[in-house]
């Protein structure tokens, strides 16, 4: 219950942010929210030797519209998030996906880019950004650079950004007018997710004209159900969705815990995906 | 490292080390033992204090974060043996035994009903998702919840 | 629903049976409780474990010298630094007269047999520095292959726990007779095994204890988070060899306990022991991640059960063949738990014969002991889930065959087959009711429907008609059984000089609200206010005798106490005001807290005002002495029998398996209340551990005696959000063996609901063929179920 010592710095720009996380070597960790990075502090399983909190630099807070995209600041919190009337209109899936993000004391204090950088494949936040096409962008030494979902999310808590980068945004092209529903199946309302799915379509004419769909905890890092997508093309009643869903475990690599083992989790991603896709869809 | 918070009104001036957590700094050193500790992994809530008026686990709070900050506990929430709403509802409807998970539990109501004054049954259980209670079963909480919210003033939908 | 009276009723002095609110509560809503881990002593040493990571190992090497060298560290100790104040942790109940009984070291010599075992300590002037000091010290382990399975743990060429006993076998015990020859006559005979998962308490307030010597004498004052202060003062007396006269157990306000707190810990005993050797106070304050190690578990029984019947559902005999786990030592009650539910297996059924064996067996998990129900709900869960899978196979309705075989209430008092004599029940009223307000005949139509439509969300019907036997205990019961402790229970009431009250218990709550229901007892009989008495508990100093609370003892033991020594205090103080109003005490009658003359309304006199005569002592009649109080204690004459009807709908999604409880009725039998919100809480708290247990909780270990459930992230307990608000009533037949009437309480709802969720759930799947579901019953293991079966495979 009790951390490690380590030392705190607590900078007001990205730059000096990076700045300290170049000084402080390896051991050094950023933290925003810290609603990931406590628990780990606590039961010692983490002992870095310098935090660098950046959850008080202004650049990396806030939700703006620029052109087609709504850019979010990493350090956003996920209760800003869930209840911005951007994101609620524009980027409808995270905001779902967002809400059901821990619990309310949590998502004051965890912040939407300490989640995604944090990566763990049980996350809901990761699938999101997969099926959106999220682009991130990084702050390092050499400046900023941006990097697409498909690239972000590298392995089992494992991101593109570097011990000396900072998460510093993460935009969302904007997407009105989608259905969507993140589809999260777990054993008690607190449990991580044991699959989740992630699904946003856009409709013509009572057929789906667009899918995407971002899986949750079936593989070391968020998965994109591709074949599921462009089956559902087409697709204009609930049936169709359900023969496009059997194909969703596909390309997953589920691993097996107290919870659930590979097999029912392929199982469950099919189900989940046709519930999740059949809500988006309205059928 | 020096931080200044300000607890249930009081300007408080110290040094703490940066692993302290706030949960830790508050009950050990300005002595708010109201605030309690359930569980080493975030789930509990039992630590949950206002911080800057929103509820947030003190556990999940190094005591440095929360420098320049307003902090409210339950200590903080009525003055001395006064009551407040949520106090009293939870009383008049049996709405704790242990007293353990109490703290938490009111903490977390008074700011989900800051959010949403007229919850529904199904808002309140998911406004006290990160706060667990081993003796009560839920039931009279949530109804001490909804009695809360009549009490300031909201409906219950 | 039962209604709760709104309105606050302390106003009128006759309190028994009104809802009134606790008068605890004032300090826990304003966090103004007292916590054991609040106690901030000066001079306090802080300690810090160091605990085995390996389920068995040989401790090959411990070296704390680098601990020494840490910042702010004051001591440290391995088993041979510690030498004699080792102490062994103590078991009271050594069920047979072979019974294995290994030693149990506070810190482990030699080897360590759980994960969690203790291995060492530090001691610093702050827990921060205590903690830190831990990782210098230096120890090698040897692994040994650890036994996790019972039974593996009696095969042949098992890894021994303690090899020094040569076996895995604590004991074996054995019940009753006769089953054989009713068998042979059975039509049908069903037989099951059950699996009773492990459960870990998890009380919401972590143990904490604090020890120090007080200096104004050789007393050593304990505070700690407990639910037996008296019993806890014999045992670490015998413990530690200091005398008992001069320990002091205090029982600050404790967040919970549901028999986890029922123990005496090696963490109490060393914390003891070296505030005693230090001469300063010592503390210790477990983390979550120490308790979900270090406190006992509870339940872990593999229930071999078999039930024989006539074809037209005539029950004939029940044989009980159990392996209980105790884990890798016997703690204060291990052995003893299945035996409370050893009488219980009969349950509410008429029967002819009944066979019970149970074998204790240990293994390298942390040990077992109570936990809310304590042997009753295990028993509880295998004859409700055998006499559903006996309706099936007979094609009976499940409730039809339950009261062709119930004791009628004609009957009571009934001597069942396992030998109890149940006083009282009514079993027929609290099953009308509770399916009255299920709505069971629509809820049994909604069914049919959903099954003949093939909805992927299938409709079960839970039942549970459970009785239990609380109230622990009469004392030569407890005797006979060979548990070296009494069940009686004692009561001091003292009227103070200003006419206020204390009404002193050896009860000690955690949560209950004793303060308030004794209250209430006392009131009732004295016609003092509510708010004007004083309940005085759970600190040895204060209230020297008592049995604590465990059991559901409380109300049903503690609560005769209380009556008689505030009834023996009226009669006192009659022969006071008789003498005051120059009359006979035969002449005077008692009426809420006046003393009147019989045909003289004139003549009166206050009790109050008896209170202070007989604190001046100025007019006392010969021979009675100054002071007003009056003791009881009560060996109560047998245990109380409550009883009900539970009912559940539990909808199943059969495409996941994922399990949701829809309504939760039940109607209990308690007997008489003293408070009904407090018995209406109570049922909530036991139904959510009870549900909890069929549907999301259960510890687990993986085959090298790793705890995989070693958090609340892994150990599921059921938030505001997984559960529903439930419908509770009560019927009242009042108990004839307990002079107020009373049951006990504190357990019902945790023995009786959780056969009633897994019924529910194999009710909603059992035309798909499906026939058992392990506990807890999460998705996968309920999805599985449904495949095997669609498979032509046993579930």
């Amino acid at each position: 219950m009790i951390p490690v010592a380590f030392d705190y710095v607590r900078p007001s720009t990205v730059d000096e942010a990076v700045a300290a996380l170049v000084a402080g070597g390896e051991d050094a960790k950023v933290m925003v929210g810290g609603q990931s990075l406590m628990p780990v502090l606590r039961l010692r399983l983490g002992a870095p030797s310098l935090i660098v909190d950046c959850s008080r630099i202004d650049e990396m807070i806030g939700i703006r519209e620029e052109g087609d995209s709504i850019v979010i600041g990493a350090g956003t919190t996920h209760h800003a998030v869930m209840n911005n009337d951007l994101v609620k209109r524009y980027v409808t899936l995270l905001a779902q996906a967002t809400a059901t993000v821990a619990d309310p004391q949590i998502r004051h204090r965890g912040t939407m880019g300490g989640s995604l950088a944090h990566a763990d494949p049980a996350g809901d936040l990761p699938a999101v950004a997969a099926a959106l096409d999220a682009t991130f962008t990084i702050a390092g030494p050499g400046g900023r650079r941006t990097v697409a979902a498909s690239d972000f999310f590298v392995d089992y808590f494992t991101t593109a950004v570097g011990d000396d980068e900072v998460l510093a945004s993460v935009s969302f092209p904007k997407r009105e007018g989608w259905g969507s529903h993140y589809e999260k199946f777990n054993r008690t309302a607190q449990a991580w997710a044991i699959v989740g799915v992630a699904a946003a379509v856009r409709m013509e004419g009572g057929r789906i004209a667009e899918a995407r769909i971002g899986l949750t905890n079936v593989g070391t890092t968020p998965i994109r159900a591709r074949s599921v997508e462009a089956a559902l093309v087409g697709a204009a009643d609930a049936a169709a969705i359900a023969a496009a869903s059997e194909s969703a475990a596909d390309g997953t690599a589920p691993t097996t815990d107290i919870h659930a083992d590979a097999e029912y989790r392929s199982h469950l991603t099919r189900v989940l995906t046709k519930r999740a896709v059949q809500k988006a869809a309205g059928m | 490292m020096h931080i200044s918070v300000t607890v249930d009104g009081t300007a408080y001036q110290a040094d703490v080390e940066p692993r302290t957590l706030l949960v830790h700094w508050l009950r050990e050193g300005i002595g708010k033992v109201g605030t309690v500790v359930g569980c080493d992994t975030s789930n509990c809530g039992s630590c949950t204090v206002l911080l800057d008026g929103r509820s947030v686990k003190s556990c999940s709070v190094l005591a440095v974060q929360a420098d320049g900050s307003s902090v409210t506990t339950i200590q903080g929430l009525s003055d001395g043996n006064e009551w407040h709403p949520v106090q009293t509802a939870f009383k008049e409807c049996h709405g704790l035994q242990c007293g353990y998970c109490t703290p938490g539990m009111v903490m977390s109501t008074v700011d989900l009903l800051s959010e949403n004054p007229n919850p529904t049954e199904a808002e309140i259980r998911e406004g006290l998702e990160g706060n667990l209670c081993r003796c009560t079963g839920y039931h009279n909480i949530v109804k001490s919840v909804a009695l809360a919210a009549d009490l300031m003033g909201g409906s219950t939908k | 629903m039962t209604q709760m009276d709104v309105t606050n009723t302390t106003e009128t002095p006759t309190a028994l049976g009104r809802p009134i609110r606790r008068k605890e509560d004032a300090r826990l809503l304003h966090g103004q409780t007292n916590w054991t881990d609040n106690i901030q002593l000066p001079g306090t040493l802080h300690m810090a474990i160091l605990r085995s990571p390996m389920a068995h190992a040989r401790i090959t090497k411990l070296d704390v010298s680098g601990a020494l060298k840490m910042p702010n560290v004051v001591a440290a100790y391995g088993a041979a630094e510690l030498g004699d104040l080792n102490g062994s942790v103590p078991c009271v109940w050594p069920v047979t007269d072979d019974i294995v009984m290994p030693g149990f070291p506070a810190l482990a010599i030699d080897k360590v047999r759980h994960v969690g075992d203790c291995v060492a300590v530090v001691l610093a002037t702050d827990a921060v520095h205590a903690a830190d000091a831990l990782e210098a010290i230096e120890v090698d382990y040897e692994p040994l292959p650890a036994v996790v399975n019972m039974e593996s743990a009696i095969a042949d060429g098992s890894t021994i726990v303690h090899d020094d006993k040569g076996t895995n076998t604590c004991y074996v015990y054995n019940l009753g007779g006769g089953y054989d020859e009713v068998a042979a006559k059975a039509d049908v005979i069903v037989k099951r095994r059950f699996i009773n998962q492990r459960l870990i308490p998890a009380f919401m307030e972590p143990r904490a204890v604090v020890a120090a010597p007080m200096g104004m004498s050789d007393e050593i004052t304990i505070w700690t988070s407990t639910q037996i202060p008296h019993i806890l003062r014999v045992l670490l007396a015998l413990v530690t060899g200091i005398p008992e006269n001069n320990l002091r157990v205090v029982a600050p306000d404790v967040g919970g306990g549901f028999g986890g707190k029922l123990q005496c810990y090696r963490e109490e005993i060393l914390v003891t022991q070296l505030a005693r050797k230090l001469g300063r106070p010592v503390k210790w304050t477990e983390t979550r991640s120490e308790d979900m190690v270090a406190t006992h578990h509870g339940r872990d029984q593999i229930q071999d059960i078999e039930i024989a019947a006539t074809s037209d559902g005539k029950m004939l005999g029940l044989k009980v063949t159990l392996l209980a786990n105790m884990g890798a030592y016997l703690q204060i009650i291990t052995p003893g738990v299945p035996l409370l539910g050893m009488f219980m297996y009969p349950a509410i059924y008429k029967m002819d014969a009944y066979d019970f064996k149970c074998t204790g067996v240990f293994t390298n998990t942390t040990p077992t002991d109570a936990y809310r129900g304590a042997g009753r709900p295990e028993a509880t869960y295998a004859i409700e889930r055998i006499v559903d899978e006996l309706a099936a196979e007979l094609g009976m309705e499940p409730m039809e065959l339950r009261k062709k075989n119930w004791i009628t209430h004609e009957e009571f008092p009934f001597t069942t087959v396992a030998g109890l004599t149940y006083d009282t029940g009514n079993y027929e009223a609290a099953t009308a009711r509770a399916m009255e307000l299920f709505d069971y005949d629509g809820l049994r139509a909604e069914q049919a429907q959903r099954r003949a439509s093939g909805d992927p969300v299938q409709l079960g019907i839970g039942i549970s008609t459970f009785t239990e036997m609380c109230g622990l205990a009469p004392s030569r019961t407890l005797g006979a059984l060979k548990y070296v402790a009494g069940g009686w229970e004692h009561c001091t009431v003292r009227l103070l000089p200003t006419g206020k009250v204390e009404v002193v218990t050896g009860t000690s709550p955690h949560g209950q609200g004793h303060e308030t229901a004794w209250s209430q007892i006392a009131s009732s009989v004295l016609g003092v206010p509510v708010e004007d008495i004083e309940v005085i508990h759970s600190d040895t100093g204060r209230s020297p005798y008592g049995m604590d609370t465990y059991g559901s003892r409380s109300l049903a033991v503690g609560g005769q106490a209380i009556k008689k020594a505030a009834d023996r205090l009226v009669e006192k103080a009659k022969v006071i005001a008789a003498h005051q109003l120059e009359c006979s005490p035969e002449d005077i009658e008692f009426v809420e807290g006046v003393f009147r003359v019989k045909g003289d309304p004139e003549k009166v006199q206050p009790l109050a005002a008896v209170a202070f005569e007989a604190f001046t002592g100025h007019n006392l009649p010969p021979g009675v002495e100054p002071t007003l109080s009056a003791e009881a204690t009560v060996d109560p004459e047998d245990f109380s029998y409550p009883h009900g009807t539970h009912l559940a709908a539990m909808e199943v999604d059969t495409e996941t398996g994922k399990v949701t409880l829809r309504k939760y009725v039940c109607v209990d039998d308690v007997g008489v209340q003293v408070n009904p919100m407090i018995v209406e809480g109570q049922v909530h708290g036991g139904l959510a551990q009870g549900i909890a247990q069929a549907m999301f909780e259960g510890a687990s270990y993986d085959e090298d005696g790793n705890l995989q459930t070693a958090s609340f992230a892994d150990y599921l307990l059921p938030s505001a959000m997984d559960l529903p608000s439930f419908i509770t009533d009560t019927t009242c037949t009042p108990s004839t063996t307990h002079p107020l009437g009373t049951k006990g309480v504190g357990e019902a709802g945790a023995i009786a609901s959780t056969p009633a969720i897994i019924n529910g759930v194999v009710d909603a799947l059992r035309p798909l063929g499906v026939t058992d579901i392990n506990m807890p019953a999460a998705p996968m293991t309920v999805w599985r179920a449904i495949q095997a079966a669609k498979a032509g495979g046993a579930a």
